[in-house]
Formats: structure tokens, sequence, C-alpha cells
């Protein structure tokens, strides 16, 4: 290694996650491999490590036998075949091409999370150019690349077409900056593509025909996901396309395919276990007649579908085509209406048949009676989310904490929500922490701000107090609602396990902060917006932010004379400061966003001039 | 304040048990307010415009269907659902015209028939596209809006919008354009 920074150092960062415990690694003492690089059982060992290494897929396992000796560190670096960065600004990517020669699989993240909410200005940065740039160049053999939170152009996307002729997975999760032509280079050239999914990305409709674009004959394909791909697609391509992929086992269509476009392509794909419906709506464009009047048996079309296991889409639904999905419902595991504003009526007769579900992902149209629907049937539901039809502040709203406590009650093996609701009580969240002890992931958002529990008119925080306390497993928690120091000093009390924490207007003071960043020891990714905490309340977390992969504080109360003095005090930090760009001269002394996060490389060179790095 | 004691007003005949209050439970007197709630306390960017502090109310209570950025935590093509959703009364037919803005590189597409009025229309391109538009009918002169709106209509012509009744701009729009407002000059014969 030609850089001064140990190779501890570059694992915790390469890994992108905590690494191994998340501790700032002492450099590897020089001595580890015994020295001699001629001796011949060195060079079994090394082969044998080799041979081992292969098989172990955890990157944490890795992580921690790299740093065993320099031999199974390179040992390790030959047989590294996925890649993982947390932070694409965290590391260069030369520094990665150089240590890791024979990369297949590569996953990048990019933009913090709360640039999903408008809280990141554009241009913020993110680009993946420079990546693939150096992947092109590196790893030949590429053959999956998965994004998330990354400004990727079309240039990107042809260069991925050019570059890696075993390309066979792409996918792009909340990924901005492209469009349909960068898609059509995509699907035209990577002759083995198998799977392309497009998960919440922005892509812009340059009118190009890109599913026309897949070349003739059998395809590859196992996966077609676009239904947040918000342009037209041809649909006579898509069904020849359907009719030509005899591996397609998951399909999701865009608000664009009509229901009875729908039919169409379901009755060539009969193998599909993964079904986007598309709008579910027969869409009558303007100029149409409503059709022939032949009214197609979707009944029977989805009695047919053995295979189905997943269902998403809806996103135009008309209700009353709703209850053609009933015969799939027994085998359904995983059903995400979020997008269908149905009603508790229409949503009951549905959902009693989804004995095996899992996952469910609805809108709170289904209100507290649609909750209770799923808590009497889905006793096996490990993941449940519940979003806002209407998302602004009420005083009452269709789901409360009624709906949570049913949903307690009947779905005891939960292990992940994330529910909407305008008002919330502190006895059904303890409720909660005690009827599902596994619970791993608890999001409570409290639309109105600054809420009581509306019945006693107390804080929130002997609710998320006990969500922290009894559910022995959490480790990411988003909290809401009128919240003191008090619950602060729960989850630093009891939070150990906690890798990720969102708090939004909460809080008393900077002793809340202090609570959580000298309690919570596993702490990763810290983001807080308009909450009243500031230097004092993140001192204490000096020691922990070289072991985070970020925190992000908006509207709070932080100067700027902390941040240059971290800054200087930890230089390995990189330490960004913003402001949204109205907001630029309302806040003194304070910053108005600081994002602060470790890197191996220093300070990034593609920093737009808004960004101020210290 | 007020608002919450309108919302009050409809459980008068409740138990003293279930009424809203601010206390701890346990006193009987006037709801505390609780000192944690003092305006003081939070940082300066929540004494901006959105939210209305009155002197006699330490508690912050912001109006309903006011915007905070970001606020709630969903992602914008959720918020802009609920602008687009259906009615239960649709049968499930739809009028749907693509819509551009100059300068943003995405096209989305409007179902006309979710709206009856361009004061709605105007509204759900707002929020869809982050903009402020002008309404010309308005005859407000310059309002210091932005962006005007302009649509295809089936001559193939391109027109302001808002210079025709509402029906008729229905059923003759086949396209949307959101344009800068110095470009609207020499744009249709109805200015």
């Amino acid at each position: 290694m030609s850089d001064d920074t140990s190779p501890g150092c570059a694992t915790t960062a390469a890994a992108g996650s905590g690494g191994s415990s998340g501790k700032v690694r002492a450099p590897v003492s020089s001595s580890g491999d015994g020295g001699s690089f001629t001796a011949h059982p060195d060079q079994v060992l090394e082969n044998v490590i080799e041979n081992v290494l292969v098989f172990l897929t955890s990157r944490r396992d890795r992580s921690t036998v790299s740093l065993v000796c320099k031999s199974w560190y390179r040992a390790e670096a030959y047989t590294r075949s996925d890649l993982f960065i947390g932070n694409c600004y965290a590391i260069a990517p030369n520094r990665v091409t150089n240590r890791f020669k024979r990369i297949r699989s590569v996953s990048l993240k990019g933009k913090p999370r709360f640039a999903d909410f408008s809280l990141l200005p554009a241009d913020w940065g993110a680009y993946f150019t420079r990546w693939v740039h150096a992947m092109s160049l590196a790893y030949r053999a590429l053959e999956k690349i998965y994004l998330k939170r990354m400004s990727v152009t079309d240039d990107d996307l042809s260069v991925i077409a050019r570059s890696f002729p075993c390309f066979k997975e792409l996918v792009l999760v909340c990924c901005e900056g492209f469009g349909t032509s960068g898609l059509a280079v995509v699907v035209s050239e990577c002759r083995n593509l198998r799977v392309l999914e497009l998960i919440e990305d922005e892509v812009s409709d340059d009118e190009t025909d890109w599913i026309s674009c897949f070349p003739e004959g059998t395809t590859n394909l196992e996966s077609l996901c676009f239904d947040c791909v918000e342009a037209e697609v041809n649909f006579d391509a898509l069904e020849k396309l359907v009719a030509r992929s005899p591996m397609l086992k998951k399909l999701k269509l865009n608000m664009f395919v009509s229901i009875g476009e729908l039919y169409r392509l379901v009755v060539r794909a009969p193998q599909l276990t993964h079904l986007g419906t598309g709008a579910f709506n027969p869409l009558v464009e303007i100029g149409q007649q409503q059709g022939d009047n032949q009214e197609l048996d979707y009944t029977s079309l989805f009695a047919a579908c053995k295979s189905i296991v997943c269902l998403s889409g809806f996103r135009e639904i008309a209700p009353e085509y709703f209850p053609t999905i009933v015969p799939l419902c027994g085998n359904l595991t995983s059903l995400n209406l979020s997008y269908a504003n149905v009603n508790a009526e229409q949503f009951k007769p549905v959902i009693r048949h989804c004995h095996k579900l899992q996952v469910f992902w609805a809108m709170d149209s289904i209100c507290d009676e649609g909750l209770q629907a799923v808590a009497d049937t889905c006793k096996d539901l490990r993941e449940l989310r519940v979003f806002p039809v209407d998302p602004h502040e009420y005083d009452e709203g269709p789901v409360s904490e009624v709906g949570l406590l049913a949903i307690s009650l009947g779905c005891r093996k939960l292990q992940s929500i994330l529910y909407f609701c305008q008002q919330m009580t502190n006895a059904a969240v303890i409720a909660m922490s005690k009827n599902c002890p596994d619970l791993v992931v608890f999001r409570l958002c409290i639309i109105g701000r600054y809420r009581p529990d509306r019945v006693t008119g107390e804080p929130m925080d002997e609710g998320f107090g006990a969500i922290v306390k009894n559910c022995k497993k959490l480790t990411r928690l988003a909290v809401s609602g009128l919240l003191t120091d008090k619950a602060f000093s729960y989850i630093g009390q009891y939070g150990k396990l906690v890798r990720t924490l969102s708090v939004a207007f909460a809080g008393d003071s900077d002793a809340g902060l202090k609570s959580v960043l000298e309690g919570c020891t596993n702490l990763q990714k810290l983001e807080i917006r308009d909450s009243p905490f500031g230097d004092s309340g993140l001192q204490p977390g000096l020691h922990q932010f070289y072991n985070m992969r970020f925190v992000w504080m908006s509207s709070c109360r932080v100067t700027r004379q902390w941040c240059l003095e971290v800054a200087r005090r930890l230089p390995k930090l990189v330490v960004e400061v913003f402001s949204r760009d109205e907001e630029e001269g309302e806040r003194g002394d304070f910053v108005e966003t600081l994002y602060m996060y470790r890197s191996l490389d220093g300070p990034r060179p593609d920093a737009p001039q808004f960004v101020e790095i210290l | 304040m007020d608002q919450k004691r309108s919302t009050l007003s409809l459980f008068e005949d409740n138990d003293l048990a279930t009424e809203l209050r601010l206390g701890l439970p346990g006193t009987d007197d006037q709801p505390e307010i609780k000192s944690s709630l003092s305006s003081n306390k939070r940082s300066s960017s929540e004494m901006g415009s959105n939210i209305c502090i009155d002197e006699n109310e330490s508690r912050l209570v912001p109006p309903a269907k006011e915007q905070i950025v970001g606020w709630p935590p969903v992602r914008s093509y959720r918020k802009n659902i609920f602008l687009l959703k259906r009615t239960e009364s649709e049968t499930g037919s739809g009028m749907y015209v693509k819509v551009s803005m100059d300068g943003a590189p995405y096209l989305r597409k409007l179902d006309l028939k979710m709206y009856t009025s361009y004061e709605e229309l105007m509204k759900a391109l707002q929020e869809m596209f982050k903009c402020i538009i002008g309404l010309y009918f308005e005859r407000e002169g310059d309002n210091g809006s932005q962006h005007a709106l302009s649509y295809e209509d089936k001559e193939g012509d391109w027109m302001l919008v808002g210079d025709v009744p509402w029906d008729i701009f229905m059923s003759s729009c086949k396209r949307l354009r959101i344009m800068k407002s110095c470009e609207v000059k020499g744009l249709g014969d109805s200015l």
C-alpha cells in the first residue's frame, strides 16, 4: 500500500458498513506475516487461505480477515468479488480499484436519506461518473451494479453498456439524472442482461422507445422493473419482449400500462413470481372510446397464476377490479398497496385471504378498520408500512393508535414498521414494544408536529422509551411527536444496538443529543432536523464520528465555529456546511445544514459552489 | 390553541378522562403549559413564517395544511399521488395530457378529469413542479410569477391557459407546457 493510512481504516471505509464493530484500527504491524515472502509454507498458506476465503461472503467477516496479517489481507483482496461502499465519498475510486482486482459486483450509495425530502439542494453531488470510469478500466468482468441515491447520467449508462461484456444486473434505487435514452443504450448493448430494476428513480422521458431496443430473439431477462418510469412504453414491443423471455420471474409495470394490457402480458408469463400490476385501471386516452366492452376475466387469469408471491403496482387503481386478485392472495408473501387509495370496505374482502403475508405496504385509506383486518389475518406479518394519502397536518387522520394497537396484538412476529398517523398514544406504543419483541425497525411518524399523547396529553417519551427498552433487537429508530430530553436519555440508555436514528422537531436541549451520542455505542447514521440541539450536544460525539457513516443536522443550533473546530480536530472527517438557498441570511451563527462523514481521501473534488467543506 | 378549543368543544359531552389536556395526569387545574414548549428554546428556524406564535400561548400550533419543506417525510412522488388520486365516483376513464416544464428534464402526465377548475389544475401543477404559475386571465398584470402555462390545442396551436371556459379547455387541450414568463410574448391571439 502506497498510502500512509492503515489497512484497517481502508477496510472500514471500503467495506462501507461500520466495519467490524466500527472501531478505528491501529496500523497493522508490518511483522504480522512472518516477514518472509519466499518461505514455502507461507505460499501454501496463502493459497489455502484464498481457497477458503472464496466461501466467505459477509463483508464484516472479510474485513476482519483482512486485518489478521498482510498475507491474509492480500488473499482477501484477491478473493473479494462483492464490493459494498456505503458512502461514495468515503473513499476514492482508484484506492478501491488498487486494492481489489477481481470485483464482480458493486454496490454504491450516495446522497444522505434526507435528500428524498427535498432537504438537499439539487446538484449536491453523488455522481456515478468517476466511479464508472474507474471501474470500466479495472473491472472488465463486472456483472452487477447496485446504486442507491446516486446521480447517474445517460453517458454513465453508455459506459456501463460498452465496458462490461459480462454485465448482467443493473439495479438503480432513488437515482436521478438519466432518461429513457440511457436505458435504451443499456438494454440494446448488454446482451447478457438478466436484471434491470428501476426503483423509485426519477427517469426523464426523452421519448425514446427503449423497450423496443432489447435485441431480437430469446432474452435472459429474469427481472424487469420499471414501475417508476413516468413515460409511455411501446406496448406491442413489451408484449413481444415478455413472450420471448422465458426466464422472466419479476415484472413490474408502470402506470401507463392498463389493466387490459396487463392481462395480455400475464397470459404470456405464467411463470412470474413478482408482479407489479401497472395502473390496474382500464385507462382511456383522449379520443379513444371506452373499449370494445370485452370484459376480460381477470379473476380466472389470476387464479391461473400459481407462482405469484409478490404483488404491487395498483398505480391508478379502479377499485371495482380489486377483488379479482383474490385467487392470488393465498400465495402472497408480499403485497404493496401503497399507491392504491382503497377504503376499508374495498380492502377487507381481499386481505382476509392473505394468510401468508409477510410484507405489507398500504395507504392509510384502509383506516384503523383495515389494519384490524390485517391483524386478524396476517399472523406471519414481518414488515408493515402505512403511508398517508394526504400528507398534511390535521387534527385527525384515518389511522391512529387504534390501528397500531390492533397490529401489535395480531402480528406478533412483526420486525419492521413504518407508520404515518396524525395522533398516537404512549399506551399503544408501549403495547407494541411488549407484543412485538422481534422489532428491528421502528419508525413512527406522527405528522402533526409536537403532538403529545392524544389521551393523556403527555409527551411521547414513555412510548419510545418502552420501544428501546423492550425491543432488544432494535437497530433502526425514527421518532416523532412531542418529545423531551427524557426520550433521548432512554434512547441513550437502552438503544445499544441502534445504528440508525432519525429525529425531527423533537427534544428540549443539548442534553438530549448528549445522551444519544454517549449512550448509543453502535450508532452509524444520525439524521436530525429542526431540533434544539447544538454544539455541546454534539461534543460527546467526537470519539464516535470516525465510526459512523454520517451525521446530518439541519435547522438545528450548530455553530459554524464548532464545525470549524471539529474539522480541525478530526482531519479524516469531511465537514460539509450548506444552506437551502433562500435560508442564507436568516440563521446568524448557526449553520443551516451540517453533513459530516469520514473519508480516507479527504474532501471531494466535485463539491458545488454552495457547499462549504471546512 | 383556538384550533384545539374548537375541536374540544365537540367532545363536551364526553368523559373528563378523555379530554385532551396538556397537564400531567392528576392535575385538575387549568392545563399547564409545559416549560418545554416555551418558544425561546426552539431553534431560530422555527421562528420562520410557517409557524404562528401567539404571545399568550407558548404552544406552537401550526395551521393545518401549511407546507414545511420535507415534512412529513414522504417522497415527492407520493405527495403527487394525493393530487392525482381518484375519487370513488370515477369509473376509470381518464384524460391524460403530457406536461413539460422548460428547463426540467421530466415530463409528467396529468389526468385532466381530476380537476374541475383552473385553480385546481394550477395547484396540482405547482405542487408537482415546485414552481409558481401566473394565471393570465386574471389580468393582474405582472404578478411576479416566474412561469406561465400554455397548452397545445386540437389544431396544434399553442395557447395560453385560462382564456376559455374550463370545459372547452378540457376538450381541446392535448398537451401542457410550463414556460418561463419572459417567453410568453407573441403566444396566442387572446393576449
